[in-house]
């Protein structure tokens, strides 16, 4: 079982490293990942030293070309693959038809991993991207344990599944609540919510979030605020104000380890590309001891409550939940 | 120009079903799209139902089409699915590639849906390949997006084997889940949910804290909290878009066919009401009108 750590800098892929991570994804500075921040990712050059490094320490390093081609500039998504395939990665991490077909094309040693931008959330959809021979499936944040388990079971493909992070609530690479607002989405230009659209008010003490000038939410005074993601919002249904499609919540599957080592789920993917350093360090640390723990002795395996003191620090809202892994939360 | 009538995306009771599609059935509407396409344990209407619903509508004159669903996340769905792809007589629209995967294994022809991750000419010639004979793009991309695509060389031999369509008028389906919203707006959870949608035939208003509508609730899906509307759009469509869809509302949406047919060349052009939007067609954020 892997532990595979975000990484949007050369410093936290290397306290990605150093805590422990087995492999670290990363995306390059443009649109053509779904974490298309500012100031965040790797160039060039950078995607090579990250190789270097990550080899160096005998580990792996994923690169996310995770997005959609656009029509007028497809090129740019052929010379992604190009480059990271020229940085010498070990896998890509793709969601397009067209990439797919074109990395399986021209670099068939090269390992592909099915993005959960891909959507995948079935046998028969995993059945229609083997064609590109993909060797794992990442898959999306709405399935409950139950169904993860049913496709372990049918499927002879690796799986790998969210551990922790950001919450998608939404099937991934199918929600345009994004562009709806703000006219950019994760799978056009690789951003939710971007922050370019932000803007936060105070209105005698009550602070306004807002997104491309819609109201997300109001924090009175002994409130936290949020970042404006639109799905985690405040809205009005009825005559109830409440978060109507979400909590600012962090996924957190600690307590699932021994069934998803049971169910020989093959990778544990750590949300965060656009965390810090010193976040991703410490969410490693965490999550190494635990799949150690797990790996040693499944059937003795035990959540240690510093395990959960820490990640509850660096969660969002300091809240955390199981998600859509757990029944009732659906 | 023709014009389809999407599948219904509401939950609505047997009854009202049937009257619209009877409706449906005495419009001059071209293509109906029929079947569920939200959640699998919305039964008012069951397979053979929208068989029979389908021959009555082919009798009329009606091309029909099966939608399939958009999120399949149990084996069981898949059996589901299976009935559509071996009905044998109707063309079936894909919305997940899982259905593609299997109406490709059968040697059929499909409609790949807007939530089909189709985004440029080389998606789109891969999935020619595999039998799509109608392009339904991505509700979130402009008629810019559709036109650099179509005018890619890398096309220009297969443009004459797929139809192209486009999301016109409605509620804009945006996202799915694993979640169900109405159910949660009820304080339930969706295994006790009492199929609660069916209490919602056009979704549930979400407004912002200042009252601004912003999405639909629609079940595990959620919509656009603006209605889509295209009609003033539909000339400068003129040789790229074969049909034009239509999501079947709760009241109007056979008023607003005619209003469409009657300003295809942009002679009879409507007000658009303020809670309508054209956002997404013309470059801007989706629920921005132009």
């Amino acid at each position: 079982m892997e532990l595979l750590c975000p990484a949007g800098s050369m410093p936290a892929l290397k306290a990605a490293i150093e805590h422990g991570a087995d492999a670290v994804y990363i995306g390059l500075k443009d649109d053509t990942n779904a974490r298309h921040f500012a100031g965040l990712n790797f160039d060039q050059a950078k995607l090579k030293d990250a190789a270097r490094y990550v080899h160096q320490h005998g580990k792996k390093l994923h690169v996310a070309i995770n997005t959609f081609a656009h029509p007028n500039s497809y090129q740019r998504w052929q010379q992604a693959v190009d480059m990271a395939a020229d940085a010498g990665a070990d896998v890509l991490i793709l969601a397009d038809i067209a990439v797919l077909a074109y990395a399986a094309a021209r670099y068939p040693k090269l390992e592909r991993h099915l993005s959960v931008q891909a959507s995948a959330t079935n046998a028969a959809a995993i059945d229609f991207y083997r064609q590109f021979n993909i060797s794992r499936v990442v898959l999306p944040r709405v399935l409950s344990m139950q169904q993860v388990r049913a496709l372990a079971h049918s499927c002879d493909i690796d799986l790998e599944v969210f551990a922790f992070g950001s919450l998608c609530i939404m099937a991934e690479g199918r929600c345009y609540l994004s562009s709806y607002m703000t006219g950019q989405s994760p799978n056009t230009a690789g951003a939710c919510s971007p922050a370019a659209f932000v803007n936060w008010q105070d209105n005698n003490g009550t602070l306004e979030s807002r997104l491309n000038g819609i109201l997300i939410d109001r924090f009175a005074p002994n409130e936290t605020a949020g970042y404006p993601t639109l799905c985690k919002g405040r809205f009005t249904v009825g005559s109830d104000t409440y978060h109507v499609l979400e909590e600012p919540t962090s996924l957190n599957t600690l307590d699932l380890l021994p069934q998803l080592h049971a169910e020989g789920i093959k990778s544990l993917k750590i949300e965060g590309r656009q965390r810090s350093p010193a976040y991703v360090a410490q969410i490693t640390q965490v999550w190494r001891a635990a799949i150690d723990a797990v790996l040693a002795t499944p059937e003795r395996f035990n959540v240690q409550p510093q395990w959960q003191q820490v990640l509850a620090t660096l969660s969002e809202g300091s809240q955390t939940t199981l998600g859509a892994y757990h029944r009732k939360w659906k | 120009m023709k014009f389809s009538l999407g599948p219904v995306l509401y939950f609505w009771p047997k009854a009202q079903m049937l009257t619209f599609y009877r409706q449906a059935a005495d419009s001059d509407i071209d293509i109906v799209y029929l079947g569920e396409t939200v959640c699998s344990k919305r039964r008012e209407l069951k397979f053979d139902d929208y068989i029979a619903i389908a021959h009555m509508l082919r009798e009329a004159g009606k091309q029909v089409c099966l939608s399939s669903m958009t999120l399949y996340e149990a084996p069981g769905e898949l059996r589901e699915l299976r009935k559509y792809v071996d009905n044998g007589e109707f063309l079936v629209e894909a919305n997940d590639v899982g259905a593609i995967s299997m109406l490709q294994q059968q040697g059929l022809p499909f409609v790949a849906g807007a939530a089909i991750n189709c985004y440029n000419q080389h998606t789109l010639r891969r999935l020619v390949s595999m039998g799509l004979t109608r392009w339904v793009m991505p509700v979130e991309l402009s008629g810019q997006w559709l036109s650099e695509v179509l005018n890619q060389s890398i096309i220009a031999d297969i443009r004459d084997c797929f139809s192209t369509e486009v999301f016109g008028f409605g509620h804009l389906p945006l996202a799915w889940s694993g979640r169900c919203f109405t159910a949660r707006s009820e304080n339930r959870s969706k295994d006790q949910c009492e199929l609660c949608c069916i209490n919602y035939p056009q979704g549930r208003e979400v407004k912002s804290q200042d009252g601004t509508q912003v999405f639909v609730l629609n079940g595990i899906q959620t919509q656009s909290g603006q209605r889509y509307n295209l009609v003033n759009q539909l000339s400068t469509m003129q040789g790229q878009v074969d049909i034009v869809r239509l999501s079947p509302q709760l009241s109007g949406t056979f008023d607003w066919l005619a209003k469409f047919k009657a300003n295809i060349n942009g002679t009879a052009p409507q007000p658009l009401p303020a809670t309508d939007s054209n956002g997404y067609w013309l470059n801007l954020a989706g629920m921005a009108a132009g």
